[in-house]
């Protein structure tokens, strides 16, 4: 395996701009994604409850969500696809060798995106043409082929961390189990991390829309509801989330030591190891951190003398950067406490007085949960990913090896960036336009509800 | 028949239908282009966008699925056309996004301003997406791409007489087959002087794709012999013969003003192109390089075209639902026509 340190050709700049482009394309699809998961449920929630209730409140709220979803997955979409050329143009290296045995779960997801995208059709279109129970049975295939699509596209990723299921002959693919590289040891925490996100960012995010209007004085029940719904949902996950993440870590102590020690800028091989909070590393150590003793010994191995891996164990070329995965780290599991408190705060608060809690700071707080979530989330894909390098195929298959060593990838990465700049301006643009441009009625009838078009 | 000639076959049947309804969205923003200013293309930029709106995100997905069955049946075809034509396929994709984008941006605006920059991005991606993905299609055919990673010419595989000709022609079938679908779309729904406009645009495509494809085969003569070679001669001949009946006879269906007859033709004349080229050139796949010799492990492609079969049970009753549901006649509610939505209250 030493012998594959050899560079494929590319120049460095080459490399730096097609990771980068990686990160950039992928972390602007993982929010679209997110919200593609989680509105369709938060929708058919409202959808429900307003054909139970008949509260045009839950009636408004649902079709004016189905809109902004309409935009959403259409956008989801698109930078989706972008994401398949991507894995061939940047990463031949990747995708010639081992793109068979990754092979089923994108044939799998290739069917829930096409059941997505045609009930997505029926659902949005056919608002107005259908009975309203036929409508929102017509919604369920969106959630269910949306939660698989993230599941099936995650354990792609978890055999990159993992691989399983293949053998190798001279660089060559001699056999197959797709089936045992599909469901490789890192699918289940992380799919079922990357769903619980999923539901909490899409969650989070519809929320601080409301929380920012009712700070502005919108009160009524419409916003309240607008608030408490996708809140409710993304609060009720979050105990779950961090409980998910802490089975990760476990994971990740378990079969990528490496990656954890970056985690936790743990440069030499200890009993006992401390919990480091913040810090850079310089010169093979941490500075400026906040340490617990034992902490990690115990967090990772539920015992406060464990011996933890650091750094040391592997060679310097082998070592994931530290600093970059330490702190997005601890950026992740930060902003994973303060939503549980969040959380907290006001379950609590509903508990004693059937209500919220009444300060503004509650609503400030949820204002930027949304935020926090979205943080969180690219924080958790940048300890992922980054803490995979230098390997591309965790073990198997070195980054530098897997990229198009064809000239000009900076004017690629320059271009897509640029795009991408202005794709989201115009996505911000249009869904705060969308808001703005037929307001919320403050006494709402019926006849508010049905003259709103969904599409 | 080997599992990887089943792989190659379904492979092209995603093309097929993607070519076939992606294709169809594509002109679509094709005629959205050259609808003219805002009050005179108001007409046919709506009947555009109401009839491509509920069903282009799935028209879409056959691209994505012919993708992924790519890298998953043929893994080292696959890293060897995206490395060596890695510029025409990153111009195809941000086309994608800026088409597929704009057109979801401008129907939700209802500023003037907005609608027309978002429809100018709409419609001129819909028109440079399938040209430079054409291109993709020309240099494979004329054997361009060899296998290796990016061990073609960068510029040359796909800046060259067959590319050039493939990539114009992919324009012009996407128009044909655009004014071909809209006719019927807008007959059925009582537009009768729109209908009788796509039917002339659709007669004058269908003549100059005519054209086009003639002038490729010539091109092909001195730039692609070995694959010419192969176009005029049994097996491929008569699909070559079948694709040029079903053009002359949906020009006539066209002046008898037999609309859905004239979709089924005329996508027959569109999927003998395709199915031509494939007979031509199969077995092999790049220059070198057969299909058995680039296909996945058994194993992979029995589970993949497995998952597919299963797939297929829950995909054709949707399909054919959402098709059903809008090409029945409207409602008048949901029929959007006027563009300007300023109705703010
Ligand atoms: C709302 C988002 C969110 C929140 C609140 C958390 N995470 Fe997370 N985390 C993710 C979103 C996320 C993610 C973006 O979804 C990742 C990236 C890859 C994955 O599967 O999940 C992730 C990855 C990830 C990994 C790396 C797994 C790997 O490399 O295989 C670990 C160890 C944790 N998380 C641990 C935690 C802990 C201990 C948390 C509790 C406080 C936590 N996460 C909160
Ligand atoms: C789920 C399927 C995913 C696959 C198959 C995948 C694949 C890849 C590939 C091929 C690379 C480039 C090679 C490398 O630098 O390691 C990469 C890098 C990266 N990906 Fe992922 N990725 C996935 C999910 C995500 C998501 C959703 C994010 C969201 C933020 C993400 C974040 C990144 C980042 C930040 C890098 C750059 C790492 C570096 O510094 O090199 N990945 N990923
Ligand atoms: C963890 C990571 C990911 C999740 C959770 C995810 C989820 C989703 C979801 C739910 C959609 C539907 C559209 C939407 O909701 O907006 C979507 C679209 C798409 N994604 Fe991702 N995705 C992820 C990463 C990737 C990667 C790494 C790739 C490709 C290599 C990819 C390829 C696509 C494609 C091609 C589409 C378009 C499908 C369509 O036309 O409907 N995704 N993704």
């Amino acid at each position: 395996m030493d012998e594959v340190l050899l560079a494929a050709g590319a120049t460095a700049a080459d490399l730096a701009a097609a990771r980068m482009q990686m990160a950039l394309s992928l972390g602007w699809h993982i929010v679209v994604a997110c919200l593609g998961v989680g509105m369709p449920a938060l929708t058919l929630i409202a959808e429900w409850r307003g054909y139970r209730t008949g509260d045009p409140a839950y009636r408004l709220l649902a079709r004016r969500w189905a809109r902004a979803m309409g935009v959403l997955f259409a956008v989801g979409a698109v930078s989706g696809t972008i994401l398949s050329f991507e894995m061939g143009v940047l990463w031949p290296g990747l995708m010639g060798t081992y793109g068979e045995v990754i092979g089923l779960p994108f044939s799998l997801e290739g069917i829930a995106f096409f059941i997505e995208a045609i009930f997505l059709g029926v659902y949005l279109y056919a608002w107005d043409r259908l009975p309203p129970v036929p409508h929102m049975l017509a919604g369920i295939p969106i959630v269910l082929a949306g939660t698989a699509s993230a599941f099936f596209v995650v354990t792609a990723n978890a055999w990159m961390q993992q691989p399983t299921g293949f053998d190798e002959v001279n660089g060559r693919i001699v056999a197959v189990d797709p089936w045992a590289a599909m469901f490789n040891p890192a699918t289940p925490p992380q799919t079922a991390h990357m769903i619980v996100a999923a539901f909490m960012v899409a969650g989070f995010l519809t929320a601080s829309v409301y929380a920012v209007a009712m700070l502005r004085g919108r009160r009524d029940r419409y916003h309240r509801l607008g608030f408490l719904v996708p809140f409710t949902v993304a609060a009720a996950l979050t105990p779950v989330q961090v409980a998910v993440g802490d089975w990760a870590a476990h994971f990740v102590a378990q079969y990528q030591p490496v990656k954890l020690a970056a985690m936790e800028g743990l440069f030499e091989t200890v009993a006992g190891a401390p919990l480091t909070i913040g810090g850079v590393a310089v010169d093979g150590e941490l500075r400026g951190g906040l340490e617990i003793p034992h902490g990690l010994s115990l967090l990772a191995h539920w015992d406060p003398n464990a011996v933890v891996t650091g750094l040391n164990e592997v060679a310097p070329a082998d070592r994931p950067p530290v600093t970059v995965v330490h702190l997005a780290f601890d950026l992740m599991v930060g902003v994973g406490f303060a939503l549980l408190a969040l959380s907290a705060w006001a379950a609590w608060s509903w508990w004693r007085r059937r209500d919220l809690p009444r300060t503004r700071w509650f609503l400030r707080a949820g204002a930027v949960s949304g935020v926090a979530a979205v943080l969180a989330l690219e924080a958790g894909w940048t300890v992922t990913e980054v803490g995979r390098q230098p390997w591309i195929v965790f073990g198997v298959l070195r980054t530098t090896d897997a990229v198009n060593p064809a000239p000009g990838l900076v004017w690629g990465f320059v271009l897509v960036t640029a795009v991408y700049a202005v794709l989201t301006v115009a996505t911000a643009y249009v869904l705060r336009r969308m808001t703005r441009s037929t307001p919320v009625p403050a006494a709402l009838e019926d006849s508010d509800v049905d003259s709103f078009k969904v599409v | 028949m080997a599992l990887a000639d089943v792989m190659l076959a379904v492979l092209w049947l995603g093309l097929t239908a993607y070519v076939l309804f992606g294709g169809a969205d594509f002109g679509g923003g094709f005629w959205d282009l050259l609808a003219g200013d805002a009050r005179r293309g108001a007409a046919v930029r709506a009947q555009v966008e109401h009839s491509i709106g509920p069903v282009w995100e799935a028209n879409h997905v056959w691209l994505i699925f012919v993708i992924v069955m790519l890298w998953t049946g043929f893994p080292s075809v696959f890293a060897a056309v995206a490395s060596t034509l890695y510029i025409p396929l990153t111009l195809v994709a941000l086309g994608i996004i800026a088409r597929g984008a704009a057109f979801a941006f401008r129907k939700v605006s209802d500023e003037p301003r907005l609608r027309r920059l978002f429809g100018a991005a709409f419609a001129f991606s819909s028109v440079a997406t399938p040209f430079f993905l054409g291109t993709t299609a020309g240099a494979i055919a004329s054997g361009r791409v060899p296998p290796g990673i990016a061990a073609g010419d960068l510029l040359g595989s796909w800046l060259n007489p067959t590319s050039m000709t493939t990539g114009v022609l992919a324009v012009g079938v996407t128009a044909y087959l655009a004014a071909v679908y809209l006719t019927l779309d807008a007959r059925r729904e009582g537009a009768t002087e729109l209908a009788e406009g796509f039917r002339r645009r659709a007669t004058a495509t269908g003549v100059v794709v005519g054209a086009i494809s003639v002038v490729g085969l010539a091109v092909l003569r001195t730039d692609a012999p070995a694959l010419f070679a192969e176009l005029s001669s049994w097996p491929a001949l008569p699909v070559v013969g079948m694709s040029v009946a079903a053009g002359l006879v949906s020009l006539a269906l066209l002046r008898a003003r037999a609309y859905l007859a004239v979709r089924i033709s005329a996508s027959l004349a569109v999927v003998g192109v395709l199915w031509a080229w494939a007979v031509a050139q199969y077995p092999v796949l790049l220059p070198g390089v057969t299909v058995e010799a680039a296909a996945a492990t058994d194993a992979v492609l029995a589970a993949s075209l497995g998952a597919l079969a299963v797939g297929a049970l829950l995909l054709v009753p949707s399909l054919w639902w959402l098709y059903r549901i809008f090409q029945r006649t409207a409602p008048e509610s949901s029929r959007t026509v006027a563009p300007p939505r300023a109705d703010t209250r």
